[in-house]
């Protein structure tokens, strides 16, 4: 298969991998939102925490990745994207946006979907654990 | 000396043809163009003479006779004329009878071009049991015999498997099958050129193998169909001009049947110093992979396995990633990820690998110029692109962490 050259970038060179502590530690912490998406079986496993500072601002944002190149393209992507915004602001980021910056072809639109996903699902844990409104 | 890249470790898909072997074909082309099939004249004569001398060197690599070689296309061809062929002539009761046709039985990691014509029974009228290996997928007589029925007339089980190298107890079932007076088909495409092969000492009635397996070309194998003690009898897929004893009508590829010849030849030259090189690599390969990387697993039996393949399963990697990490070595993923489909391979969940497994293994196979220092090459490469993709893995965080990734409820797609 094919890559697109920005795929292959983000694969050979992934921005922003870690996380914020163990499993255990990012738990207990209220400040990030933690996001795990996917399953072994399936091939995808994307794993997204935000770092959220008073204002509401996600001030970084790290990933790990268990799938193929397109799906660790579009974490790396979407932890880029993430960084700067407001928490609400992350909720924007739409898979299309990231099918198109990464010019994915048809059979792997379902990791851009799949890092969306990540993105609700770190926002829905930070909101959850602050006692904030739950987003749709 | 430089390394050239990519290095070929995919040798259980094709491998390349022999120079050799190319330059005994090129005649056939050209002023030996001659259809065996002419005989009123010497250009017929030259063909049917080459045709000849190849059937004599695929008949010694099989320790067959030669009137016991009917050439075709390929295994695929070979699979399923033997199959097919063998089914519909010891039918139990015809088509339409309303009753069973009679009992095939095989196992559920055979090649496609095995379990399609088998499944086409099935449709067909035939029952067919699927067998299936343990962990180490080995096919035993023992497992053979307890689905043997009184009008089972068929036992087809590959002699290697194509993934992962396990080889079945092959001599045991057909003398199993000889005593209970059932056909035996073996497909050997994986096992034949690199393993001495005797269709006699090994009970064996029908056999399919492949050119381009054997470092010779594409599109042309054979079937050995045993002609005494039993005299195996087949119905023909193709009918026309009756080449073949009538088995496979069709103008003989001459330049292909003297290719595949030639590679039978040069495979039977140096059998046994080839598999003592190969396996010496490929066991250096798997040293190495184990030694410095933990939650790596070696599919199939540990010692029944074709000495120039490995398939390996690395914990907490993605199949097409690790591709993507390796793509200066040519292998085969376990994990057909391309496609849409996304399934993993069924031979290695035939064998119980869990899907997540199944989907981060690749199949290394070695071949005749493979280098020490290729696989060397190679070997470093894996380890490095499955330390980068651990060092990416939520999973072997979670497993580092004392965190049982199988137990996690996932939220699946």
């Amino acid at each position: 298969m094919a890559y697109s050259d920005k795929v292959i970038q983000h694969y050979e060179k992934p921005n922003n991998v870690g996380n914020f502590g163990t499993t255990a530690e990012v738990k207990e912490r209220k400040d990030v939102g933690v996001g795990i998406v996917g399953a072994p079986e399936c091939g995808d496993v994307m794993q997204l925490q935000i770092k959220v500072d008073e204002q509401g601002n996600i001030e970084d944002a790290r990933f790990k990745c268990f799938g193929c190149g397109s799906a660790i393209a579009s974490s790396s992507l979407a932890t880029e994207w993430l960084k700067g915004r407001t928490v609400d602001e992350g909720l924007e980021i739409k898979n299309t946006q990231i099918v198109e910056e990464l010019s994915l072809p048809p059979v792997k639109i379902h990791c851009s979907v799949l890092a969306e996903d990540a993105i609700r699902a770190a926002i829905a844990d930070y909101k959850k654990k602050n006692g904030l409104e739950e987003a749709g | 000396m430089t390394l050239k890249l990519p290095i070929y470790l995919d040798h259980a898909a094709t491998t390349p043809c022999d120079p050799r072997v190319v330059e005994a074909m090129l005649p056939y082309f050209t002023e030996k163009f001659g259809n065996p099939g002419s005989r009123n004249h010497s250009f017929g004569w030259e063909g049917e003479d080459a045709v000849d001398t190849a059937r004599r060197q695929v008949a010694s690599l099989l320790g067959a006779d030669r009137k016991e070689v009917i050439f075709t296309s390929g295994s695929t061809e070979s699979n399923n004329l033997a199959i097919k062929g063998a089914a519909n002539m010891y039918q139990k009761a015809g088509p339409g009878e309303g009753k069973p046709r009679g009992h095939i039985i095989t196992e559920i990691i055979e090649h496609k071009a095995v379990l399609d014509p088998c499944k086409r029974l099935e449709k067909d009228g035939f029952d067919v049991t699927y067998l299936e290996p343990g962990p180490d997928g080995v096919i035993t007589r023992a497992m053979v015999e307890g689905a043997l029925r009184d009008d089972t007339i068929l036992v087809t089980i590959m002699w290697a498997n194509n993934e992962i190298g396990v080889i079945n107890e092959i001599p045991e079932i057909g003398a199993l099958c000889h005593e209970k007076k059932v056909v035996f088909h073996t497909d050997a495409t994986q096992w034949v050129g690199k393993a001495p092969t005797d269709v006699n000492k090994d009970n064996i009635d029908l056999l399919s193998m492949s050119g381009h397996k054997i470092y010779g070309p594409k599109g042309v194998g054979a079937l050995y169909v045993r002609r005494r003690r039993p005299r195996i009898r087949l119905v023909a897929l193709q009918e026309g001009g009756g080449q073949e004893r009538g088995f496979r009508s069709g103008t003989l590829n001459v330049t292909g049947i003297v290719g595949l010849g030639a590679a039978c030849e040069l495979c039977a030259q140096d059998m046994d110093s080839e598999r003592e090189r190969l396996l010496a690599l490929r066991k250096k390969i798997e040293a190495k992979v184990m030694s410095e990387l933990d939650v790596v697993q070696i599919n199939g039996h540990a010692e029944r396995r074709m000495p120039h393949l490995t398939n390996i399963s690395f914990g907490f990697v993605e199949g097409e990633s690790l591709m993507m990490a390796t793509k200066e070595i040519a292998m085969s993923s376990g994990s057909a990820c391309t496609s849409a489909s996304l399934e993993p391979s069924y031979v290695l969940k035939g064998l119980g690998v869990g899907d997540d497994l199944a989907h981060s293994s690749l199949r290394i196979s070695l071949g005749r110029w493979t280098t020490e220092e290729e696989v060397d090459y190679a070997a470093d490469k894996i380890v490095e692109a499955v330390r980068k993709l651990r060092d990416l893995s939520p999973l072997y965080d979670m497993h580092n962490e004392g965190i049982d990734v199988s137990k996690i409820e996932w939220n699946a797609h």
